[in-house]
């Protein structure tokens, strides 16, 4: 179960502006297997779009390059977009930040989830329900029946987020691309989101990139992350050694949140240096 | 000393929805107070209510002594100021920050726009530069600061703080949160905070409140938090959801 999932070597991202182009990403290496791979960082810093175009998301405007962008021995640079088309929602998922906008508003969550199904499977109309019932019971769902014939609007942000996972999982994906999953939550809810995303990718065997701007929080949920700024990746660590960081970055990340119980006033602050970002 | 906020059994009701069901809550002067829960709770809601943005329906509100009525007048807004959560939301797209900043002052007769313009962008640690920018040339963290500014501007004694740092990266947190308890030292401010992360309440309030349903679960100084020294099992579970993920193995 060693074996490579995701092979990304020197990817680059950039868009045209009006005034010149801008490196959203600027040369990231990675490989992931079947783990949890956190990828940490501010706004801006090209977590995001690196996920982006894993999924084969990048706005058309933008360049992409990379000298390798392999999915499972498929070649994703050379993928023709039926190829990608193929494999996103099938074998590679993504779970968006806040299900209020990421769901679609005028179609039933059944629906939706169906929808997903169906486009990478040919399973009967009442196959497909019964499936979608069984990964919303599979999300914590209580009453899956209900939920099903609910629109997006009709429920809470954590069965939104609950939802968009079953939608997410139903194809069985390979590689999970979680983007923020739970930044748009309360902290209880956001806990019982967790728990049910790690026990189904620890169940199933999946890769699992997890971006988020909260260290503490990726390095509690995954085995090995990456800490990115201005587009590059400045350090690599385990989870388990997150308090041997030796960057300055990932160190000021850690120490400016606020902890219950260590009082200190004036919190610390960045000071961003920029020789970080050469 | 009289209460600078003091709120006696406070209800809401949007519709026939009850969002606030008989709240009382005392915030001392110079004091700052936290609110928490999860959403839905109320507790936006109450900050609300104290700003005149929600239908009261019952129990009583006194600022600085004075109970308010239906209609509050202008020298209750000039006291009483609000910053709120979304940075990208509270500022107006098409004026400039300078343009801003002279709405409150135009609206309460202020003289000297221009100093007091300057003093409160050098405050919240933006320059002069930044004066004619339209907001969506700055920053989350520059607009709260903004935001902060134009709270600051007409000299209140009560700032009411709507999560004001959720949406900010963690490290632009700190930043903003500094600068307020910076402020609140130097102008001797109360402040009244909502947030639902419960590291962020310590860190800044004295005293807070716990919420849930429209209701005061309690009420717990800063200390006693720290120390787990709470009384109910919904704190309990707050507090245990605000150490993180831990995996049950």
């Amino acid at each position: 179960m060693s074996d490579t999932l995701l092979d990304v070597d020197d990817l680059r991202v950039t868009f045209p502006t009006r005034t010149g182009a801008v490196q959203a990403v600027r040369g990231v290496s990675f490989s992931l297997g079947r783990e949890r791979l956190g990828i940490v960082g501010e706004s801006g810093s090209g977590k995001s779009q690196t996920g982006r175009a894993i999924m084969g998301l990048t706005p058309p405007q933008a360049q992409l390059s990379a000298k390798k962008l392999s999915f499972d021995g498929i070649d994703l640079l050379r993928a023709s977009a039926g190829q990608r088309r193929a494999l996103r929602g099938n074998r590679i998922a993504m779970i968006l930040q806040d299900p209020k906008y990421s769901l679609d508003p005028v179609m039933t969550i059944g629906r939706q989830i169906v929808e997903t199904l169906r486009a990478h499977e040919k399973v009967s109309r009442a196959e497909a329900r019964e499936r979608a019932l069984a990964m919303l019971q599979a999300v914590q769902i209580r009453e899956p029946a209900r939920v099903f014939d609910l629109y997006p609007h009709e429920v809470s942000g954590g069965m939104g987020q609950r939802a968009m996972i079953a939608m997410m999982l139903i194809a069985g994906p390979e590689l999970m691309i979680a983007d923020e999953p739970t930044s748009a939550l309360d902290v209880t809810v956001q806990l019982d989101v967790l728990n049910i995303l790690d026990r189904l990718v620890a169940e199933r065997g999946m890769g699992l990139i997890f971006i988020s701007h909260d260290l503490r929080l990726v390095s509690s949920f995954c085995d090995r992350v990456l800490v990115m700024y201005a587009g590059k990746v400045v350090e690599q660590l385990k989870a388990s050694e997150l308090r041997d960081a030796r960057h300055p970055y990932t160190r000021g990340l850690l120490n400016c949140m606020p902890r219950i119980g260590f009082e200190r006033h004036p919190l610390p602050v960045l000071d961003r240096k920029p020789e970080w970002a050469a | 000393m009289t209460a600078a906020v003091a709120i006696e059994g406070l209800e809401v009701v949007f519709d026939r929805f009850r969002a606030l069901k008989g709240v009382s809550l005392e915030v001392r002067e110079g004091e700052s107070y936290g609110l928490v829960g999860e959403s839905g709770s109320g507790k936006s809601t109450l900050l609300r209510a104290i700003a005149g943005l929600a239908p009261v329906a019952g129990g009583a509100i006194a600022v600085n002594g004075k109970a308010l009525g239906k209609r509050r007048d202008k020298a209750f807004y000039r006291d009483v100021q609000m910053v709120f959560q979304d940075p990208y939301g509270s500022l107006h797209p098409r004026q400039t920050v300078d343009r801003l900043l002279q709405e409150p002052l135009a609206i309460h007769g202020m003289a000297d726009g221009e100093k007091r313009i300057e003093r409160a962008l050098d405050e919240v640690g933006l320059g002069n530069g930044f004066r004619f920018r339209y907001a969506h040339q700055l920053s989350g963290g520059q607009r709260q600061r903004v935001a902060i500014a134009r709270a600051l501007i007409l000299e209140p004694s009560i700032l009411l703080l709507d999560e004001p740092t959720s949406a900010l990266d963690a490290s632009v947190q700190a930043e903003v949160l500094n600068l307020l308890e910076e402020v609140r030292r130097r102008r001797k401010l109360t402040f009244l905070m909502v947030s639902h992360d419960l590291a962020v309440i310590t860190h800044m309030c004295e005293r807070l409140m716990v919420m849930q349903d429209g209701e005061a679960v309690e009420t717990l100084t800063a200390s006693q938090l720290i120390g787990h020294r709470v009384g109910a099992d919904y704190t309990r579970n707050l507090l245990k959801a605000s150490e993180g993920f831990v995996r049950t193995a």
